[in-house]
This record gives structure tokens, C-alpha cells and sequence, in this order.
């Protein structure tokens, strides 16, 4: 069987199709009318033919020129509000929605949700609830394709990036690696599976775990010496050198320079890195940085104890 | 002096206006070309202030200080030069592309030591940096991007006045030639690059 | 009356003793140290015909490879390095020099009245320049390939990838250079050595194109010549400038680099615009619909296509008001394409078509570049974009621009002034067949990719799943048409050489001075020196169409000055 449409198993599927189909709407139009003109021209002024001669009319001048430039901007303006517009709204973020970390590396998709369960090469999803995934890269620039949910970004080194998601279908679809990234490129795909929000909770439980993430960033958070400054949940330091960091996620931090910036991952990534970038207001510039020493998958748990005391006191 | 003219002009004024004009697009190309190094070293700048800063106290002032100063004046010696070639002045032109050279010998001097000093401090990025901060190496990897490419310019340009003052010398090129002109402007550009990237490598890490 | 005339009438009385280009001197060395502009116009022309077949066997060994969903003909690393010697060896060694170096080279002095480029030895010194980029990036791919694909794109071409990458950017860097001074060598002649009264609203639209394209040549290349040579300087010299590990940033390789490349585009696009404008009106007898129009078009996209770049990294991380703006810059410059489109339509009404082969690579041109154009306003969209980045739709669409559009282009502008170039005739059916013949080989060989891109295959795969076998399989079997066509012409053109039938000075009737001058043209291309008094194109007097076979060679409307 011949395939001409794929899958559609988000919403945003649905919201794509939609544009391409009106699209393709629009452009078959046009195409259709420079093909007929072309063809309607060549064959009734080929040469010899009978057809009138002569003059141009009147109305085929200067202002049919601007006349369809001027179509050809406004349709153009139409068709970039209306793209923008859903780009602009597509998955607003949501509180609740499901965080999954994922590193890629040559050649492979490491996949690890929130409660330590690691996929490698997979992805299991819940239908109906939204999909957050931070994602990560150990060496080169890889991204994440899943055709039928429409969904790409690239994952680079160095740096998170965020894709979001929510599947409305049942069922198991391809993943991709879409960015080039050496030999086996083509072979760094995988599987999202979605499935009904019950059984996915029955999956999830399944899953052999390590710890969660969260608890092993707290033991981190107390092997690498940062509770000595920051304090610890338990409120061990007594003087305070830095600032506490419970419900500090997603919350608005004053800076020194007097910039006011959200402390999401990519700030709290940044601040554990290239501290001296953004300093907290009213703090001195005295944390070093621990690039190098923390590697992406410590800097994943390092982030989701973080957001873990996002409840705390 | 028709021996000036070439094809396929049929004026010497002319020839002289697109000799003129091929320079000036080929500068703005070259511009463009420095342009993209600049806006690199800009971004990583903005990305991270406080090594570049660190990192820029490490170079040179005193030598990239003293660079500026030769190569503002080699462009007066050049510029000299090429107005008197076209004035038709034989020795007043050697003279200029004898001490334009000089001092553009006397920047890459300069700019060796500079280098040799460099390279004793471990400021070449890799293995034993001397500094700490990651960024660090990005400032000197710029650094000796930027500083050897602009070399290779003076280099370019010192090859292109010997030659003019060779043929100048031995006749074989008329003064009316548009090529002195054409050679002053490359020489030019040159210093102006050199005019952004002093600032740029030795003055921006010590601002108070 | 519309008419270019030469100053003095004496029309073909001296011509013909004066000896043609080809026949002025003779030896090997008269072709290698030539500064005639005509006869290094042949040299690139030999030149690009190697490239090209280089280019195309890497094609050929892709579509042979993409016939079954598993390994088969090649390798991984041997599929990687194929796609990338084809990226590198057309977009750099064919498509960015072809029509520029070839018909521009040849025609502007031609167009403008002069007797040569405004630096002639400038002209050969680029063409040398080129040859050793070639030499080198040969040495590179003989020696072992690189294997990153045409975008290079960092940290892996220079931490990851075992491949010749650093011979690779020094040959695109050599190549560039060699792009620089053929644009400056234009900008300088159509500034400057235009003959009297040819004013800058009276030059051929050809010459209009191709200045565009030297000015983005000019402005562009250097920024990739800058990043290259970071590239070098990280790789080779271990000064991390892209490098994440040290704060470095890969994303600002992505931005530097297609701000070149994305005029790139332009650079390979707007050359076939200035072709397929002397063609329609030519074969339609018709003057340019519009023709101020589309000298603003040129114009307009050689400047707006600067601002365009971002397009490409919808999905590289970039922010999303960064996505916003170029995304808007994108739609905006489709503006000017569709006018190109409609008003070479419009030239067609009211005139007296005829089929001569350069006319239908001309109608196909503005078929599959109409497609190409169509389907970038998908991409302009930045939701679609995001689903098809990357993947065979995009692969598609460029193909369609570069090779449904400049490459048809460049076969139809060969075979409208191949009779100016040598002096022969060519089998005018042969050539009818084969234009045929390339519209619907490029149609099967890449209207399956939109479809299967669309479907999420990725780019750059040479195992994919089973259910898109199906379009690559006809995609192949059109590349097999496609080659047909592609190699016809070349049997044809270099039969003609010899047994061609003598070309007249004007086989067309077109207008246009490199038409007033003798085929093939003297070494200083004009008996006498030109002398202009209207626009390029008189095909029927302001206002009116043509009578029923009114079909006038502009040497009978000579007059005296």
C-alpha cells in the first residue's frame, strides 16, 4: 500500500495539516493558473495563429504590474501571520505536563523519565497530557524527529533544548535523528510509543529503577559541595553566602546589574557552569564554575532535584 | 604615456576611475571578510564578559600600541607614495614605497616579538594555558586568528608596494600607472582593520 | 522605433575577413594564457563539464544506493562521503561558477559593448585560481573523502568527523576567492565599460542578473571564507572558537555560514533569471513584460537575500522571535519571484510563439522554478518548516530551484547562444527531444521528494524503512531519464562543432548588441565600435504587437547615426 500522508498522532498534527492543506490549496491554485497561462499563451499565439494582434489593451499596464505585486505581498503577509500565529501559540507550556530528560549521543537516544526509568532508543508517552522534553547532546548536534507528532528540534552539545508535545493517538511511531551526524546517522532512530494514560502509569511503575532523579541530584547537590553555601533542605549552613534555592524554579531572580531573568533549566544550567554571567542581587561573585566537572547526565539529576524543591518551604 | 594604458580601455582616466572602483569592491569584500571575524569575537564577548576581559588584560599593550602607531604612519608614507606617482614625481614615489615598506617590516617585527612573548606566557591555547577560564582560550583563539590573518594581509600588501616600487624603480611600470593608487587603498584597508582590532584585543580588557 | 545600432552602418561589410576569436591564434598556449574574455569562457566551460561529471557520479552512486531500504551498493561512511562530494563539488564547482563564468564571461562585453572584461588578466587568474581549488578538493576526495556534508556544521566537522575536512574548506576557500574577483571583474565593467548611450535602463536583463549576482558574489563569499577559516584554526590549530566544551558556540558557525549560503542561492538563481528573460522575449517576439519591474526584482532579491538566513535553523534552538523575524523576511521575498514569473508569462500574450529548444527549456524553467518557488512558502512557514526540515521535502525543494531552475537554465541558455559561441547550428530536433526530455526526468526524479519528505523521511539516510522504497524508487528511475537528458546534449553540441551547419550572425532575429557582431565574434568583438540609442529589446514597436510574421532582423533596421 501506497502511503501519502503521515500519521497524524498530536494535536499539533491536526494543526499542521491544516496549514499544509490550505496550502497546498493556495499554491495548487497559482500553479494551476501560471500553467494554464503558459499553456493558453504558447498555444494561442503560437505563431501564425489567427488570434488578434496589436496593441496591449488598456488595462494590461503599469497598474496590473503593481496590482499583482501588491496581491502577491498581501497574500504573502496573510500566510506568514497566519503560520506565525500558530507557531506562536502551538503547545503553551503547562504545569503539569510531563518531564522527560534526553541525552543523545553517537549513536543513540538515551530517554529517562522522572521517576529513574531509562528507555534507550525509546520513548514511551502517555495520550493526552502534555510532553516536556529537555533535551541534551554528549558530542555532536543530533535532533529529535517524530513525523507523526510533526515535532523536531535540534539537540546540541552544551546546551538544552526544549521540545513539547502532546500525542492524541495510540500507537507506535518512528523517531528519528534529522541533524547529520556522522557514520551511523541513519541508523539513530527509534520508537515513541503512546499509550492510554492507565497503562502508561502501569508501564511506568514496571520499570526497573535506579534511583530517582531527583534524589540522586540531592546527593549530588551534597557531594559537590553545594549545600555548604547554598544550604541543604535541611537548612545546614549557618551563614548563607548563597542564595537558597527552594521554589527558586521558574521564579523571578533580580540579578546584580539589575536584570530580572526566570530561573528555568537553562539558567540554572548556565548559573552552575558560568556563574559569574548572572549574579544574583545582593550576593557576592564568589561560586566557581563547574564546567568540566559536572558531566550532562550528573547536570540532568543536578536540575531535577532543583525543580523538586520547587514545593519545598 | 600611452604605455599606462591597456586594454580594453580607450582612456587612461577611465582606466585609472576602474582600477579605482575594482579596489574599492574588492575592500568592501575584504571588509566583509574581517566583518565575520568581528561579529564572532563580538557575540563571544557578549556570551562571556568576564573571561574576555581576564584574557585581554594578557595581551601586549605596549607593542600593539607601539603597531599602531607604524601603521598609521606607513599609510601616510603610502599615501604619499601614491600621490606622488601620480604627480609624476620619480623619487619622491621611491621614497615612499622604500619607507612604507620599512615600517611595514618594522610591524611584523614588532608583531614577532609580540608572538614569541605570547607563546613564553602559554597563551596558546591547548594543553598548559595559562589561564583558568574556559573563554580564555576563545579570546586568544581569536587572537591569533585575527592577528595572523591581518599579518597575512601586511604580508600581501608588502609584496604587491615591492613590486610597483621594483617596476617603478626600473622603469618598467609609467607613474601614471593606476596601480599605485589601487596598491595605497589595499594599504589602507589594511591599517583600518588593524584600527578596530587594537581596541578590540589590547584596549578592551583594561577598561576601568 | 525601438532599435540598438551600430554607429556606422557599414553593416557586414568588413566581417567576415577578419578572423573569429577561436581562429586568431593559434596553440595550446594561445588558449592557456588567453585574456580574452570569450576564450575563458571556454576554459571554465571545460572545466565545469569535469566538475559536473564529478558531481554526477556521486549522484549516480546516492540513487543506486536508495534503490532497496538497505545497504547494498555503499557503505555508511562510503554513502556520507558520497552526498558530500556532491554537495561540495556542485553547489561549489558547477552551480555557483556555471552560468556566471561561462555566459556571463562570454556574453557581458558582448551585452555592454566593450571589447573585453575591465580586467582582462584578472579574468584568466581567476579561472587558474579555480582550476587549482578543483585540484585540491580532487586530492581531497581521492585521498579519502569528507564526509560532513556540503554545511560542515560544527562541533562535528571539527572535533568528530576522520575526514578530509581541512583540504576540503581550503579548496572552498581557494574557490571563493576565484568567485570574488570574477564578481569584481563584473561589477567593474558593467560600471564602467558600457558603450555610449548604453544607460543603465538600456542593458539586457541578463546583464542586469548578473550584476546582482556579483554584487551578492562580492558581499557574501568572504563570510564564508571567515568561517572556514575558523574552522581550519579549530580543527587544525586547535583554537576553539564552535567548541561547546569551552564556552565556544555552535550556533554561530550555523549563523556565519548561511549567511553565506543562503545568498548562495541567489548567487546560483539570479543568472538563470537574466537567461530565461533573453529567451521568452526572444522566441515570443515580444518585448520583456515589466521590464523596469524586473531590473527592481533583481535588485530586490540580491539585497533582501541577505536577511533570510535564519530560515534555515527554525529548529537549530535559535529564539523563537529570531524564527519570527527571518520567517517574515522569507515570505516577503518570494515578492519579487512571482513578479519574474508573471511577467515572463505576460510576455508571452500577443506574440508569435515559436518552439525552438531554447524556448522550451525556457517554459520549463518557469514551470519547475514556479514548483520550487511555491514550495518554499511551505518552509517560509515556520510550524511546516519544523516538520519538514531535514528531510527529502527540503531536498526536494532545492533541487527544484537549482537544478529544475538554474541547471535547465543554464542548458537553454547554452543552446540559445551556442550558435554565437561557435559559429555551428546543432540538430534542432535532437535539442527539442531533449529539453523535453529533462522536464519530465527532473519531475520524476524529484516531485517524489516533497511527497516522501513530507512522510518524515530524513535526509542524508542511506537505510530508511521499508514504506518510503516506494518514491525512491521512482525518484531513481527518473534520475536515469534526467542523466539521458543531461548527456544528449553534450553528443549534440560537440557533434556540431564539427559537421554543425555555419550559424548566421543573428539565427534567432533576436536583438541585443552581441547579436549585431559576426558569429562566431572577432578577438575585439565588434568591427566597429557600438553606439546605443534605445533599450535591448524591439521586437514590436511601443504599444503594438507584431503583424502575422513580422519577424524583422534588427540589421535590416540599422540606421546611421
Amino acid at each position: 500500500m501506497i502511503q501519502f500522508w503521515p500519521a497524524t498522532a498530536s494535536d499539533l498534527a491536526q494543526r499542521v495539516d491544516g496549514l499544509t492543506g490550505v496550502l497546498l490549496a493556495i499554491c495548487g491554485a497559482i500553479l494551476l493558473l501560471v500553467g494554464c497561462l503558459l499553456l493558453g499563451f504558447s498555444i494561442r499565439y503560437r505563431r501564425g495563429s489567427t488570434a488578434k494582434r496589436g496593441a496591449l489593451p488598456e488595462f494590461i499596464s503599469r497598474e496590473v504590474e503593481v496590482g499583482w505585486t501588491a496581491a502577491t505581498l498581501f497574500l504573502a503577509l496573510f500566510l506568514f501571520a497566519w503560520a506565525t500565529g500558530m507557531e506562536l501559540r502551538a503547545n503553551p507550556p503547562q504545569p503539569d505536563a510531563i518531564e522527560v530528560h534526553v541525552l543523545a549521543r553517537q549513536w543513540m537516544w538515551k530517554t529517562r523519565h522522572s521517576n529513574g526509568a531509562q528507555e534507550i532508543d525509546a520513548l514511551h508517552v502517555p495520550r493526552g497530557e502534555q510532553v516536556r522534553l529537555l533535551m541534551t547532546s554528549q558530542d555532536v548536534i543530533h535532533s529529535f524527529f517524530v513525523p507523526a507528532f510533526r515535532a523536531k528540534q535540534d539537540v546540541l552539545p552544551g546546551r538544552l533544548t526544549e521540545l513539547r508535545f502532546t500525542a492524541t493517538q495510540t500507537g507506535t511511531y518512528d523517531l528519528f535523528c534529522a541533524e547529520f551526524c556522522g557514520t551511523l546517522h541513519a541508523r539513530m532512530g527509534g520508537k515513541v510509543t503512546v499509550m492510554e494514560p492507565e497503562d502508561f502509569a502501569r508501564w511506568l511503575a514496571a520499570q526497573p529503577r535506579g534511583d530517582d532523579l531527583a534524589r540522586e541530584g540531592a546527593a549530588l547537590f551534597v557531594s559537590l559541595g553545594c549545600a555548604g553555601c547554598h544550604g541543604d533542605r535541611r537548612g545546614g549552613s549557618a551563614t548563607v553566602r548563597a542564595p537558597r534555592l527552594e521554589g527558586v524554579y521558574n521564579s523571578p531572580v533580580p540579578l546584580s546589574d539589575g536584570r530580572v531573568v526566570t530561573a528555568d533549566e537553562a539558567y540554572l544550567r548556565d548559573s552552575i557552569l558560568q556563574p559569574k554571567r548572572d549574579v544574583v542581587a545582593g550576593f557576592p561573585d564568589v561560586m566557581p564554575s563547574f564546567a568540566g566537572l559536572v558531566h550532562e547526565e550528573e547536570m540532568q539529576r543536578l536540575l531535577a532535584y532543583l525543580r523538586s524543591l520547587k514545593d519545598a518551604p | 604615456m600611452s604605455g599606462a594604458l591597456r586594454e580594453p580601455w580607450r582612456s587612461l582616466r577611465r582606466q585609472r576611475e576602474a582600477a579605482a572602483f575594482g579596489t574599492w569592491i574588492f575592500l568592501g569584500s575584504e571588509a566583509m571578510l574581517f566583518a565575520g571575524l568581528i561579529l564572532a569575537f563580538a557575540v563571544m564577548r557578549a556570551l562571556h564578559p568576564a573571561g574576555f576581559i581576564l584574557a585581554g588584560r594578557e595581551t601586549e599593550v605596549a607593542l600593539g600600541t607601539a603597531n599602531t602607531a607604524i601603521l598609521l604612519t606607513s599609510s601616510l608614507t603610502m599615501a604619499v607614495a601614491a600621490e606622488a606617482a601620480r604627480a609624476d614625481l620619480r623619487r619622491a614615489t621611491l621614497w615612499g614605497i622604500g619607507l612604507t615598506l620599512a615600517l611595514g617590516a618594522a610591524f611584523l617585527a614588532v608583531k614577532g616579538f609580540e608572538w614569541s612573548s605570547d607563546l613564553e606566557k602559554h597563551l596558546f591555547p591547548g594543553e598548559g594555558f595559562a589561564l583558568a577560564e574556559p573563554s580564555a582560550h576563545i579570546f586568544f583563539a581569536l587572537y591569533w586568528i585575527m592577528t595572523s590573518l591581518h599579518a597575512m594581509h601586511m604580508l600581501g600588501g608588502m609584496g604587491v608596494v615591492a613590486w610597483l616600487g621594483w617596476q617603478a624603480w626600473r622603469g618598467d611600470r609609467p607613474l601614471q600607472s593606476p596601480a599605485f593608487e589601487a596598491a595605497a587603498l589595499y594599504w589602507h584597508l589594511v591599517d583600518i582593520v588593524w584600527i578596530v582590532l587594537y581596541p578590540l584585543l589590547y584596549l578592551g580588557g583594561r577598561a576601568p | 522605433m525601438n532599435h540598438i545600432a551600430p554607429a556606422l552602418p557599414a553593416p557586414d561589410a568588413i566581417p567576415h575577413e577578419e578572423p573569429s576569436y577561436l581562429t586568431a591564434e593559434r596553440g595550446i598556449g594561445s588558449w592557456l594564457l588567453t585574456t580574452d574574455h570569450k576564450r575563458i569562457a571556454l576554459l571554465y566551460m571545460a572545466a565545469l563539464t569535469a566538475f559536473f561529471f564529478i558531481g554526477g557520479a556521486g549522484a549516480v552512486a546516492m540513487r543506486l544506493e536508495l534503490f532497496t531500504p538497505k545497504p547494498d551498493v555503499l557503505t555508511a561512511d562510503g554513502y556520507n562521503r558520497m552526498f558530500t562530494l556532491h554537495g561540495t563539488v556542485m553547489i561549489w564547482f558547477f552551480l555557483v561558477p556555471s552560468i556566471p563564468t561561462t555566459l556571463g564571461n562570454f556574453l557581458i562585453p558582448l551585452m555592454v559593448g566593450a571589447r573585453d572584461l575591465a580586467f582582462p588578466r584578472l579574468n584568466l587568474l581567476s579561472w587558474y585560481i579555480f582550476v587549482g581549488a578543483g585540484l585540491v578538493l580532487i586530492y581531497a576526495l581521492i585521498a579519502g573523502g569528507v564526509d560532513t556534508g556540503w554545511t560542515f556544521y560544527t562541533p562535528f566537522s571539527t572535533t568528530f568527523s576522520n575526514s578530509y575536512v581541512l583540504l576540503a574548506g581550503l579548496a572552498i576557500i581557494l574557490a571563493g576567492f576565484s568567485s570574488i574577483a570574477t564578481g569584481v571583474n563584473f561589477l567593474a565593467t558593467i560600471h564602467l565599460l558600457r558603450a555610449p548611450g548604453m544607460h543603465w535602463f538600456r542593458l539586457p536583463l541578463f546583464a542586469w542578473a548578473i550584476y546582482g549576482t556579483s554584487l551578492v558574489m562580492v558581499l557574501a563569499t568572504p563570510v564564508l571564507t571567515a568561517v572556514l577559516l575558523l574552522i581550519i584554526a579549530e580543527r587544525g590549530f586547535g583554537l576553539p572558537v564552535f567548541d561547546p566544551a569551552r564556552g565556544g558556540d555552535p550556533l554561530l558557525f550555523q549563523h556565519l555560514f548561511w549567511f553565506y549560503s543562503h545568498p548562495a542561492v541567489y548567487i546560483m538563481i539570479l543568472p538563470s533569471f537574466g537567461v530565461i528573460s533573453e529567451i521568452v522575449t526572444c522566441f515570443a517576439r515580444r518585448n520583456v513584460f515589466g521590464y523596469d519591474f524586473m531590473v527592481y526584482a533583481i535588485l530586490w532579491i540580491a539585497i533582501a537575500g541577505f536577511l533570510v538566513w535564519g530560515h534555515h535553523m527554525f529548529v537549530s534552538g535559535q529564539s523563537i522571535y529570531a524564527s519570527l523575524a527571518f520567517s517574515f523576511l522569507s515570505f516577503v521575498i518570494a515578492v519579487p519571484s512571482a513578479i519574474k514569473v508573471f511577467n515572463w508569462t505576460f510576455t508571452l500574450y500577443r506574440g508569435q510563439i515559436t518552439f525552438e529548444a531554447p524556448m522550451l527549456y525556457a517554459i520549463g524553467f518557469i514551470g519547475l522554478f514556479t514548483i520550487g518557488g511555491l514550495t518554499g512558502l511551505f518552509l517560509a512557514s515556520i510550524p511546516i518548516d519544523v516538520h519538514v526540515s531535514d528531510t527529502y521535502y527540503v531536498v526536494g525543494h532545492f533541487h527544484f530551484i537549482m537544478v529544475g531552475g538554474a541547471v535547465s537554465a543554464f542548458y537553454g541558455g547554452l543552446s540559445f547562444w551556442w550558435p554565437k559561441i561557435t559559429g555551428r547550428k546543432y540538430p534542432m530536433t535532437w535539442a527539442r527531444f531533449a529539453a523535453i526530455l529533462m522536464f519530465f526526468g527532473f519531475g520524476f526524479t524529484f516531485f517524489p521528494m516533497f511527497i516522501m519528505g513530507y512522510l518524515g523521511m530524513p535526509r542524508r539516510y542511506h537505510v530508511y524503512p521499508p514504506e518510503f522504497q516506494v518514491w525512491h524508487v521512482m525518484s531513481s528511475a527518473g534520475a536515469v531519464l534526467l542523466a539521458a537528458a543531461y548527456l544528449l546534449p553534450m553528443g549534440y553540441l560537440a557533434w556540431s562543432m564539427i559537421w554543425g551547419e555555419k550559424a548566421e550572425d543573428d539565427p534567432w532575429n533576436a536583438t541585443g548588441l552581441e547579436w549585431s557582431t559576426s558569429s562566431p565574434p572577432p578577438r575585439d568583438n565588434f568591427h566597429t565600435p557600438p553606439v546605443v540609442d534605445e533599450g535591448p529589446y524591439f521586437y514590436h514597436p511601443e504599444g503594438e504587437g507584431p503583424g502575422d510574421d513580422h519577424r524583422e532582423p534588427h540589421s535590416n533596421q540599422v540606421r546611421g547615426s
